[in-house]
């Protein structure tokens, strides 16, 4: 097993290389232009923005800014935001916290609405209550997040008052009171995320269990005269949960780059806000660092899930 | 199961661009933003601190707060709260004593002398930064310093030019000496872009520091508010400067200035739910617009004329592909525009223009932006009124028919016209903007009416508005583009930029604004007039004839005189007074709210 993650490891190297390059020469020949905003501003003529041009070193060609970008990287270096001026990785810092709270809560919020609604409705296939569960996943896997999140601000921000929409990230939880204020103003994306990750999940953990309950070993489970909540429980949801372990890991990714409409649209200062931004921008290091460590992230939980698999599942060997 | 990934992944991104597309913002012209004359009325009203929290919304962020390093409008009001200029721009475009300056220099008070070359700008006394240290002399020399550096990249450079020297002539007096007589006299120290940095403060930053440092995001200056805290491409908080010149402003206790979002929430925030008290830009459809401030209690809507004209630019040269090399270049006439018949067929593209039903069913006649067949719009003082009787500003389809009919411009088959086996096929590019895409739709069927074939095309703004790329607007390989830009107070610059010297082309990497390729010497002769003469009016008179020449030779096609401010704010809020020639903030000092 040693072995085995020692060479994944080794071959991940050649891979977020090849990636960090095809990302870098996408970003290089894109069309587009950091200095756009000045375009139309007729106090900054062509010339003046020429020389920020040059004072960002893209007067160089695109493989030079890589193979720099690239040595930077090794040293743990992002290099600077075009806009911001700012080391990128403390752009990443500010925003890592906004994104875990409100995507990171959703996920773990998804999962554990997920678990029992699969079970259940697995259990009590075509039920009302599957017939139900089911209805609601197919509407938060179909409906999209910008629609869902949109009907939500209509809903309670204009017409109700309840929560506000636009996503304050100066608010410092201290007390009771501002832990209520940091709830009325996450809840709504994290309902929006929570409801496509649990209408997925929940799906998935039901057909799962729907493989498992006829199988042998159940019936010689139930026949051994175990309670059904056991046989169930301990069982057939145990058995159905390996490949969904794997699945909410390799979901952990998606967790740190953030969610880029969902974060836009309820003005949550994540990680996915300052990719979408950076894109528009042009602000090359900025996409290129998100993108890249999302890559590193990628790569490692796919590790990460092969490794459980057979953690959890003593049937499967790595050699 | 990881392919579901990748799909939801996927969708994500298609959705993501999408809504980029959706909101990406339209080119706004003029630059800096506004500020307006009563701003005294509140004075004395209220108190220091008197107020709460003022919430302010930017549907773009602000990225960074030193002006002299920003990207972008957002940059320069957010950090106008903190650093100010010698003076405003008043909504007249003359100065406004609102900054740093005592008073301002005229050639009636001595300050401006008596050959336009020398201004003589007079510290307010015993200026204080928020730090507490003195203001001085040296802080706006050295701002001057900082913004001519070369290696610094200070995109107000352009502020510095023609400045020969800037002097302190003693602790409280900067003599600025222009290198020619100019009526510009007033150029460097007013108005957005001309901050005062503070010596002791970026002395550190300057060449090729300037950039990477840390103290353009904490700037120290003279405004109303100081830096509380700032994150960037999120928000910026700020508290009372306890060294602010007047003892009884500013009214609110701290201001929140958060970016992000789209237009269309924000103007709900502003009308609908009242969560904040200034939303800027909402640039929002009219009709929706429209229903949101006539619904609202809690909002009013501000919107201001400005000098931004969107207009259809003609291309004099030749876009075809089969050029190569020399596509586009100037010396390449374009076949139908700018061939023997070139008059004529501009001018018919331009009696089919029905710039009426532009302004009125997309800018809500009047709320976002009002129909015009004038280039040079935002001072009354310079806008031609002659330009309505040209007959390229009337819409008369069946002049244009006629005209075309009457030159030989035959219909074929297809309905286009030809002569001589040129089709009128036009390319009509613009920006990825649905207010813009309406308006290439009505202008495509006008067109099409008289006879020109239109095919059209759309480009991100990032990249239209860019000289690398050839679906930008500067190559300009297409027939005609749309876009909207504006004058500074400084009209000559903007008139210069249809002068043959500024001819965008290859031999200058297309780093110039006639990208029209249009050369016309008695034009160069007018403008090179204007820039020798130091009369005002004189200057404004001779802007008028520069505008009909453009107009009346189709070079452009003006449609809409769009409103560079269109924010919001609510009822409670006073004080607020914009104008199209400086930052919105530009006296944040004097607003107020009443119960």
């Amino acid at each position: 097993m040693g072995r085995y993650i020692i060479r994944r490891l080794l071959i991940a190297i050649p891979t977020l290389l090849v990636i960090s390059f095809v990302v870098y020469a996408i970003l290089a020949l894109a069309p587009g232009d950091p200095l756009s905003q000045f375009a139309n501003n007729p106090n900054v003529p062509p010339e003046v923005r020429e020389r920020i041009r040059e004072s960002l070193g893209l007067n160089q060609p695109w493989h030079v800014r890589y193979v720099k970008w690239l040595i930077a990287l090794l040293q743990g270096d992002f290099g600077y935001s075009f806009m911001s001026h700012l080391p990128v990785i403390q752009l990443l810092k500010e925003r890592l916290p906004n994104t875990l709270a409100v995507v990171g809560v959703a996920y773990i919020l998804g999962v554990l609405l997920a678990v029992p609604i699969g079970m259940i409705s697995a259990v009590r296939r075509y039920s009302i209550f599957d017939h139900a569960a089911t209805t609601f996943a197919f509407i938060g896997f179909s409906v999209p997040t910008f629609f869902t999140g949109l009907l939500l601000i209509i809903l309670f921000s204009i017409n109700l008052h309840w929560f506000p929409f636009i996503y304050d990230s100066t608010l410092k939880v201290k007390d009771f009171s501002s832990f209520i204020d940091q709830m009325k103003q996450s809840i709504m994306p994290i309902i929006v995320l929570a409801l496509f990750d649990t209408a997925t999940l929940a799906r998935y953990i039901r057909s799962e269990m729907l493989e498992h309950l006829p199988l042998d070993y159940v019936r010689t489970a139930r026949s051994k005269g175990l309670m059904e909540r056991f046989v169930i429980v301990r069982h057939v949801l145990r058995n159905s949960l390996i490949p969904v372990v794997t699945l909410v890991a390799l979901g952990i990714p998606a967790v740190f780059a953030g969610a880029i409409v969902t974060e836009q649209i309820f003005r949550v200062p994540g990680i996915g806000e300052l990719l979408v931004r950076s894109i528009n921008d042009s602000d090359t290091p900025v996409v290129a660092a998100i993108v890249f460590l999302f890559a590193v992230l990628v790569v490692l939980f796919n590790l990460i899930a092969d490794v459980m698999y057979a953690v959890l599942d003593p049937r499967i060997r790595y050699a | 199961m990881e392919k579901r990934y990748l799909r939801r992944g996927l969708a994500l991104a298609v959705t993501a661009l999408v809504a980029l597309a959706a909101c990406t913002p339209a080119p706004s012209g003029g630059g800096s933003p506004s500020p307006a004359a009563s701003a005294s009325a509140s004075a004395g009203g209220f108190s220091r601190g008197q107020g709460g929290e003022l919430k302010i919304l930017y549907w773009q962020a602000p990225t960074i707060l030193n002006t002299h390093q920003a990207t972008g409008t957002k940059d320069y009001d957010a950090a106008r709260l903190i650093m100010e200029p010698l003076a405003s721009w008043g909504i007249d475009g003359k100065p406004i004593a609102n900054g740093l300056a005592k008073e301002i220099p005229t050639l009636e008070n001595g300050g401006v002398s008596k050959d336009f070359t020398t201004v003589t700008w007079k510290l307010i006394d015993g200026l204080k930064w928020s730090d507490g240290t003195a203001v001085t002399a040296d802080d706006v020399v050295f701002t001057s310093k900082y913004m001519a550096d070369e290696p610094t990249a200070d995109p107000n450079s352009d502020f510095m030019e023609g400045v020969k020297s800037v002097v302190a002539t003693n602790p409280t007096t900067i003599t600025v000496t222009y290198a020619e007589p100019t009526s510009g006299y007033y150029k460097f120290g007013t108005g957005g872009g001309n901050e005062v940095m503070q010596k002791a403060q970026f002395e550190k930053c300057l060449g090729a520091k300037a950039t990477e440092c840390p103290e353009n995001l904490k700037p120290i200056g003279t405004g109303p508010y100081k830096l509380t805290e700032f994150k960037s491409g999120d928000v910026v908080t700020y508290e009372i400067n306890p060294n602010y010149r007047d003892p009884k402003k500013p009214y609110f206790k701290t201001v929140q200035f958060k970016g992000g979002g789209d237009a269309l929430s924000a103007a709900r925030a502003v009308f609908q739910t009242g969560d904040v008290d200034y939303g800027w830009n909402l640039q929002v459809e009219a009709p929706v617009l429209k229903s949101l401030i006539q619904g609202s209690a809690k909002g009013d809507y501000l919107g201001k004329a400005s000098s931004n004209v969107e207009r259809v630019n003609i291309n004099f040269s030749n876009p075809d592909p089969a050029l190569g090399d020399k596509r586009s270049e100037p010396d390449q006439k374009h076949p139908f525009f700018n061939g023997p018949d070139g008059k004529i067929v501009r001018q018919a593209l331009a009696m089919a223009t029905d710039r009426t039903t532009v302004g009125k069913e997309l800018y809500g006649d009047g709320l976002t932006g009002v129909s015009t067949c004038n280039q040079f719009m935002g001072n009354p003082a310079w806008e031609s009124k002659s330009s309505a009787n040209l007959p390229v500003c009337k819409l008369d389809p069946a002049a244009a028919n006629k005209l075309l009919d009457d030159n030989g411009w035959a219909k074929g088959s297809d309905g286009v016209r030809a002569k001589g086996g040129i089709k009128l096929k036009i390319l009509f590019g613009t920006t990825v903007n649905a207010l813009r895409q309406k308006t290439q739709d009505i202008l495509k069927k006008n067109w099409e009416a008289v006879g020109f074939s239109v095919e059209l095309r759309s480009v991100s703004a990032g990249v239209f508005f860019t000289n690398t790329s050839n679906d930008g607007a500067n190559k300009m390989f297409y027939d005609v583009t749309m876009f909207t830009n504006g004058s500074t107070p400084d009209i000559t610059s903007y008139a210069s930029g249809w002068t043959t010297k500024q001819i965008a082309q290859k031999s200058n990497n297309w780093n110039q604004t006639n990208y029209h390729r249009y050369s016309n010497p008695t034009y160069d002769a007018l403008v090179d007039q204007m820039r020798k003469e130091t009369d005002t009016n004189k200057i404004n008179q001779m802007a008028i004839q520069a505008n009909d020449i453009i107009v009346g030779d189709v070079v452009v096609i003006p449609l809409v005189n769009r409103f560079q401010v269109a924010s919001g704010k609510s009822k409670t809020l006073q004080g607020t007074n914009l104008n199209p020639w400086d930052s919105e903030m530009w006296n944040i000092a004097d607003w107020y709210k009443t119960p």
